[in-house]
């Protein structure tokens, strides 16, 4: 139970307005620098041709939309699975964290983009290397997340769990993962804007489909209408992917976001006081 | 002390020394303490803050293992966390994805009791303790006193034979510590269990045991032991104006005053 505080519709409307206050703002700066003619329109298109765009070609677009989307979901999905086991390995066992660290480390300074040509080189041009990518970029935050939560299980409770006798899988399944889910969650929310990144720059280095794709093409042909309507595709599917998380976590720990604060607070309060 | 390995005690710990080793330095938290609880009855122990009070408990639990000397726990040397006990720790210790009720359930499933009879029991313990009502509130929901009886009833819920408390009301106001020390009085009185308090209060060591254990500055001594002379049923405000009441807390402040020196 929360305290009593109004209607729950008002409050997300009190803390949308604002960064809506922000978008409509930056669209009208778009829209002016455009018909003033500040800014060349063939570099800048305005906001009316880009959308315009965006409801002629939208079948075009939403083929290459679903590809890199597919492409995400697996992306994430792979990393995801992979990241939990791999920190549930490094936290029961001291020689797998000593060992694992230093890879881990290695494996996420070293910059995707430099390193994806070579899954083209291997594998093609299918999705398989876009996939690749994507989990290589949502994999380190996910693991490092599920490590923080399971260590951050309150140490007595851990002590209490031994004199009950329930074995560690029990004690890991009652109490440890459930206890660091919060973290996951964290986790999870930033791999899956990665991996949205991964998956498109893995359409940048070869490929002949999905946004990535279409961004590049459009930038051959200087069809920058089509380039902005490709960014602003790629910026909802992250979006959306973000929220659904978000929406899952609340649904899965009501008793944790009950005290973070309701509804897409983690995007939006940004925008507020 | 008595040193006698009775198979009549509850709790038997013989000679026990803990000696800490960190990269620093070594600290003996626990030297040479010998202490022997019959069953039924009720332990406090008090003492300086950091002599060894929570260790001395987690010897007896089987959490921590002695560098040297044995303890005995209902007939049987502990060699490791034992699950025969229950154990009260100072911070209530909830998950707090679970409802008060499935807090307390938690010890049946970690055991793998059966839930019928288990749910039966913590329905039982929750009206007890006073939690009718709050069985289905998160353990954010509930007040800190709330919350240690919540813990209580976890501890309890399989029915040990002994009873570990370290400062379990050490967070509570004067007033819910008061009404838990009379909770707990009935709960002991009704279960017969055997229990070891630990906590900072001369009035809840008296007023809760039948005998209390002065323990001196790390390492930990035994200093003294006080037989309470005070009658199995104890009203609170009764018990609070008897002679012997007074007698025996104002030894323990002696006491305490004298081992750290604020005399
Ligand atoms: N795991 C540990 N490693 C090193 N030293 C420890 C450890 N646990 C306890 N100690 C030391 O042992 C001594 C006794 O600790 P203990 O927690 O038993 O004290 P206590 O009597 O319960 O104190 P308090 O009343 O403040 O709770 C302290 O000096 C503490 O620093
Ligand atoms: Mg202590």
């Amino acid at each position: 139970m929360k305290p009593v505080s109004g209607d729950r519709w008002r409050g997300v409307a009190e803390r949308s307005w604002r960064p809506a206050a922000l978008l409509a703002a930056c669209l009208v700066i778009w829209h002016l620098i455009t018909v003033t003619g500040l800014v060349e329109a063939y570099l800048v298109p305005s906001p009316a041709r880009t959308f315009d765009l965006l409801v002629d070609k939208w079948s075009y677009l939403w083929g290459h939309t679903w590809v890199t989307t597919y492409e995400t979901i697996l992306g994430f999905v792979i990393a995801g699975v992979l990241g939990v086991l791999v920190a549930v390995a490094m936290v029961y066992s001291r020689t797998v964290e000593s060992t694992a660290y230093p890879i881990l480390l290695f494996a996420q300074v070293i910059p995707k983009i430099a390193i994806a040509p070579l899954f083209v080189v291997w594998l093609g041009f299918g999705f398989e290397p876009k996939v690749i990518v994507a989990v290589l970029m949502a994999f380190f935050p996910v693991v490092i997340s599920t490590v923080t939560g399971l260590k951050s299980v309150d140490a007595e409770m851990l002590e209490l769990a031994a004199t009950m006798g329930g074995g560690p899988v029990k004690t890991f399944v009652k109490i440890r993962f459930p206890a660091a889910l919060p973290h996951l969650f964290a986790g999870l929310k930033v791999a899956v804007t990665l991996a949205v990144t991964g998956a498109v720059v893995g359409e940048f280095v070869g490929s002949n489909e999905g946004l990535g794709y279409v961004i590049l093409q459009a930038n051959g042909n200087m069809d920058t209408p089509m380039l902005f309507a490709g960014l602003i595709v790629i910026s909802v599917v992250g979006i959306l992917l973000f929220l659904l998380l978000d929406l899952a976590e609340q649904l899965m720990l009501p008793w944790h976001s009950s005290r973070r604060g309701a509804a897409v607070t983690t995007l939006l309060a940004k925008g507020g006081t | 002390m008595s040193t006698t390995l009775g198979t009549t005690s509850a709790v038997a710990i013989n000679d026990v020394s803990v000696r800490f080793r960190s990269k620093r330095a070594e600290t003996t938290a626990i030297e040479q303490v010998s202490l022997d609880v019959a069953p039924g009855e009720f332990v406090s122990i008090v003492g300086p803050s950091g002599c060894g009070k929570s260790t001395l408990l987690k010897l007896v639990s089987g959490l921590l293992r002695p560098s040297s000397g044995s303890v005995t726990l209902l007939g049987e040397q502990v060699r490791g966390p034992r699950h025969d006990i229950g154990f009260v720790f100072q911070r209530a210790a909830l998950l707090e994805w679970r409802s008060a009720r499935r807090n307390i359930l938690l010890q049946a499933e970690m055991r793998g009791m059966s839930s019928a009879e288990a749910g039966r029991r913590a329905d039982e313990l929750i009206e007890m303790t006073g939690l009718t009502g709050f069985e289905n509130a998160l353990p954010h929901e509930l007040s800190g006193g709330m919350q240690q009886r919540v813990a209580l009833c976890r501890a309890l819920l399989h029915q040990p034979r002994v009873l570990l408390m370290d400062e379990p009301f050490g967070a509570l106001d004067a007033l819910t510590r008061e009404q838990m020390n009379v909770e707990l009085h009935r709960v002991w009185r009704e279960t017969g269990t055997t229990v070891l308090l630990v906590t900072h209060s001369i009035a809840e060591s008296v007023y809760l045991a039948n005998r209390v254990i002065v323990l001196t500055q790390r390492p930990a001594l035994v200093k003294e032991v006080i037989d309470v002379e005070l009658p199995g049923e104890r009203d609170y405000s009764a018990t609070m104006a008897r002679p012997e009441f007074a007698a025996a807390t104002a030894r323990i402040r002696d006491l305490l005053g004298a081992v750290t020196g604020h005399d």
